[in-house]
């Protein structure tokens, strides 16, 4: 079969291999900043329309009628090789949809939490979630202008984070500044995993 | 007066107006695909260059076909298409069923997976 013309051709035995990344974080934390910064194309958005049996407790006083939810995900793509695509998936803000998290976090190579501190509480539910669910994460505090500068240690200890995790300054719209979190991300996911085998 | 109706009808059909067709009419009414489970970044790509229409298959079928020449994640295909997840996930499963696409599923990454993406975000 000739496919001369394009870039992958379609019906080839390679397939490349896709992996995820999440970023979390509270409502205006910087995560759809960070994906775009990093991605080769602006952002894309998914949704997931849920019935409502799927939605958890919630308060749908006044809207009795509403019978379905969309939860919506901005993502984007780092293409790393022919055969290795890496996909960066922004979580919904919204923290009930957590079995959309669910099917995010599963076999995903880690996340970043990125973290506000003027609103730094917005981020615990995502740690709770990663931590419990054995997810590797970081924290990546996005420096707002005109934002407190805090020391890491101090957001640290603030989050109460094992002190393997770690924290660090970002600013989410510089590509490079996106880069080096996810770098770290990354490396971090790696060692976990050499150290997690090793006490199998 | 035929041609102003003709032009008011079509200001409602813009991009806020949301979708014309209902997610559930596309899939003919089904909510899950009949195989697969097609992860958000499972890859699919398209078989044969060129698809006729035929019985069973609709537009958004053709039109995953043509997106995928090139190799797409589930979760662009829904957002190219402007199509729910779940939807996508019975029209691909449609797909596969008939042989048109093929899905390679992700998996677990080995060691040298992680290097791969650090050395190259590095060159980014």
């Amino acid at each position: 079969m000739d496919y001369g013309h394009s870039e992958q051709p379609a019906g080839t035995v390679t397939l490349p291999t896709a992996i995820k990344i999440l970023v979390a974080g509270g409502f205006g934390a910087g995560k759809t900043t960070l994906v775009g910064a990093v991605s080769e194309t602006r952002p894309l958005r998914t949704e997931e329309v849920l019935t409502e049996s799927g939605v958890g407790i919630d308060d749908l006083a006044g809207v009795e009628t509403k019978r379905t939810t969309t939860v919506a995900m901005d993502f984007g793509r780092i293409t790393i090789s022919d055969d290795l695509v890496l996909y960066l998936f922004g979580t919904p803000g919204q923290d009930r949809f957590w079995f959309v998290w669910d099917e995010l976090a599963l076999g995903a190579i880690g996340a970043v939490v990125l973290a506000d501190t003027r609103r730094l509480a917005d981020c615990f539910p995502s740690i709770d979630y990663f931590e419990e669910r054995g997810t590797p994460f970081l924290v990546a505090v996005n420096c707002f202008d005109g934002a407190r500068q805090y020391r890491l240690d101090e957001v640290q200890t603030a989050l109460n984070l094992d002190p393997e995790v770690p924290v660090l300054l970002c600013d989410a719209r510089q590509r490079d500044s996106a880069k080096e979190v996810l770098i770290t991300l990354v490396e971090h996911a790696m060692k976990l995993r050499e150290a997690r085998r090793n006490a199998q | 007066m035929a041609v102003q109706g003709d032009s008011t009808d079509h200001q409602w059909v813009d991009d806020h107006a949301g979708p014309v067709v209902r997610p559930y009419a596309v899939t003919g009414g089904r909510a899950r695909p009949v195989t697969g489970t097609f992860d958000l970044i499972s890859l699919v790509t398209a078989v044969r260059q060129d698809v006729s229409p035929e019985v069973g298959l609709g537009p958004e079928h053709l039109a995953i076909v043509g997106l995928c020449q090139r190799v797409q994640s589930v979760a662009e295909i829904a957002a190219h298409l402007d199509l729910p997840l779940g939807t996508v996930r019975v029209l691909l499963g449609d797909l596969v069923s008939r042989n048109l696409v093929r899905i390679h599923e992700p998996h677990i990454s080995d060691h040298s997976i992680f290097e791969a993406v650090i050395h190259g975000l590095r060159a980014l």
